[in-house]
């Protein structure tokens, strides 16, 4: 089993963010990295000038690097760089279908958890038009995931570790709880390194909202269904980035996958570095993806 | 004048609909093919035959959507769903998924395809990828944009645009949501369902109604009070001590009094969201909305107000065609 690790979905500052791929690159057991911008085009020139560092240091390091599109693409500004991203020579991570758009016909591309592939006809189109590999939406339940990894002729993936991104919107949310318009947020969402957490009226931890996104406030973590996986033939697990314990969560991982460890003593090792304190894996048993199957 | 799309969930709104001035209702099979997966609602393939038939008598067109998202190992009734429209003489079929929309393409060249809200195409460069990849000829925009922002891509795209004016409003990019299936395991994509009735538990709680969504508090009014359905993002929550409508106050989409500007952003087509709406609500709806284009169209006035107490929640928005959050 591979270990991908995903864009950062947060806004860090710059030095925070080169830190945070320099230990990934010097690190972690991961063959495989994601990064770039995914949730909002404001945060991007913070720490755009570190991103050439932090390529050549993974890819010294012997790690595979592919950069992601904006998750929504709306201005103007954000089409550019969509166009940008297919000219860096790095394989892009479509997860927005504008950047298919500005892909030339015949290269090769990987496709995000934030494309809607459900079905062996979307799977098959993105294949004959290039994609090399593919992560598969988290709310995908097991049944069509199996039947997905069991079709692709590209290495699949599936959400690891990580708040689930569950919603985008052209709406800033950290701006509007701060009252703030969305022009003038001061990117008040960089408070907040791991999202902020949006708890039910009776104080239930239940969503985390991260400037225009919304994720859910437990960590997924698929650290009991990935024998299920395995034999589906799911070939990596997706790792998302947090702002503390990172490259420990990738050295379990590493170590479950291995069979160093089993899944409860993951769960105990990396319940203390999972975000928001709790775990779900719903999505995949089929059920509320807020569920947890190692309760 | 600008093309009315009105929604049909029965074969008695379909005909409401085409009697109160409809030039164009949009419809569903009673399955998971589309998103608005209701008990009760939508049409076997003889109804909507038979509906068809009855709009084109008068002249009036049906769009039918199947705008989920097909399921791995099942995609076979999402491909019968479109061919059946075809065959039962639609005018078009609205889809959203990639696959689908390439199916469609290559299976039916001849039926005209319209992109759904849900494919949350949302730039030029997108919109003209879709329509030059699969000859899709209309794009169903998200509600997502500014009235400057749809004049914008208008200019740019080769295709119709549709977009929304009125009832229930997505705050979330369409298509791209799991809240409901994180909470209940039943997702708009997947399911043609969002926070479903199913999943809702009311509690009395002394003086006080709570709204539970998946067993999440997510509203609590005085009992007597109007109570909005539970949405999930249109719940009220508690971020670091601040509770209130941290997504969205549930107020529903009025864009009535935007009609002549969306007209000179070169938008062709005005939707009324509502399939799961009463035959008198559509009728009333569409009657007004017909009024307006008509007026527009002449160069007159919107009449104003009518539609006020007919708006999910009592208040209405006009959304982020007129942001005033950006």
């Amino acid at each position: 089993m591979e270990l991908t690790v995903g864009p950062n979905q947060f806004f860090w500052d710059a030095a925070s963010w080169r830190d945070f791929y320099a230990r990934l690159a010097d690190e972690a057991p991961v063959g495989r990295v994601v990064l770039g911008e995914l949730v909002c085009s404001k945060r991007l020139p913070f720490y755009q000038a570190e991103i050439p560092g932090a390529v050549e240091r993974l890819q010294a390091a012997g790690k595979a690097v592919a950069m992601t599109s904006l998750a929504l693409v709306t201005l103007k500004r954000e089409r550019g760089l969509t166009a940008e991203l297919a000219a860096t020579g790095l394989e892009v991570e479509v997860n927005d279908l504008t950047a298919l758009a500005h892909l030339p016909e015949g290269a090769a591309f990987s496709v995000g958890p934030l494309v809607n592939v459900y079905n062996e006809g979307t799977l098959g189109w993105l294949a004959s038009r290039g994609a090399r590999r593919i992560c598969l939406p988290p709310e995908l339940p097991p049944g069509p995931l199996g039947v997905l990894a069991g079709a692709s002729p590209m290495p699949v993936e599936v959400w690891g570790w990580g708040r689930l991104p569950l919603a985008i919107s052209a709406r800033c949310y950290h701006a509007r709880l701060h009252e703030r318009a969305k022009d003038s947020c001061q990117f008040v969402c960089d408070r907040d390194p791991d999202g902020r957490a949006v708890d039910t009226l009776d104080g239930q931890k239940f969503l985390a909202v991260n400037g225009v996104q919304t994720l859910s406030a437990a960590c997924a973590s698929a650290a009991h269904a990935l024998p299920g996986l395995r034999a589906a033939g799911v070939a990596a697990l997706r790792l998302s980035p947090q702002a503390e314990g990172f490259v420990e969560v990738c050295r379990l991982f590493r170590d479950l996958a291995d069979g160093r460890i089993d899944a409860a003593e993951l769960d105990a090792r990396a319940r203390p570095l999972a975000p928001g304190g709790a775990f779900c894996d719903g999505f995949l048993t089929g059920a509320a993806g807020v569920a947890w199957s190692g309760a | 004048m600008m093309e009315l799309v009105c929604p049909a969930g029965t074969p008695a709104a379909l005909r409401a609909a085409v009697e109160a001035g409809a030039h164009a209702v949009y419809c569903g099979f009673a399955d998971e093919t589309n998103a608005r997966n209701f008990p009760g609602l939508n049409f076997s393939r003889a109804e909507l035959a038979e509906g068809a038939a009855f709009a084109h008598r008068q002249g009036a067109k049906v769009l039918v959507a199947i705008n989920t998202f097909p399921q791995a190992g099942r995609q076979a009734l999402w491909h019968r769903a479109v061919a059946d429209a075809a065959a039962a003489g639609a005018d078009a079929v609205i889809l959203a998924d990639l696959g689908l929309v390439a199916h469609a393409a290559e299976a039916h060249p001849g039926l005209r395809r319209h992109l759904s809200v849900q494919a949350a195409a949302a730039n030029p460069d997108v919109i003209n990828f879709y329509a030059e990849t699969f000859g899709v000829r209309r794009v169903v925009l998200p509600r997502v944009l500014s009235v400057a922002e749809i004049a914008a891509i208008n200019r740019e795209i080769d295709a119709e645009s549709e977009v929304f004016v009125f009832g229930g409003l997505c705050v979330m990019a369409e298509g791209r949501c799991a809240l409901s299936s994180y909470a209940t395991g039943l997702s708009p994509n997947m399911n043609g369902v969002c926070s479903p009735p199913s999943h809702v538990v009311y509690a009395e709680e002394g003086a006080a109604l709570a709204a539970r969504l998946g067993g999440f508090t997510i509203q609590r009014s005085a009992k007597g009070a109007p109570a909005p359905y539970p949405t999930l993002c249109k719940g009220c929550f508690t971020s670091a001590g601040t509770t209130g409508h941290v997504f969205e106050d549930p107020a529903s989409l009025d864009a009535s009094e935007l009609i002549p500007a969306l007209a000179g952003a070169g938008v062709t087509a005005l939707k009324i969201e509502g399939r799961q709406r009463s035959r008198a609500y559509v009728k009333e709806v569409v009657k007004s909305f017909r009024a307006a284009v008509e007026a527009v169209a002449t160069g007159r006035p919107v009449p104003a107000g009518q539609l006020a107490r007919l708006s999910e929640g009592q208040a209405a928005t006009t959304g982020a065609y007129a942001k005033t959050w950006r």
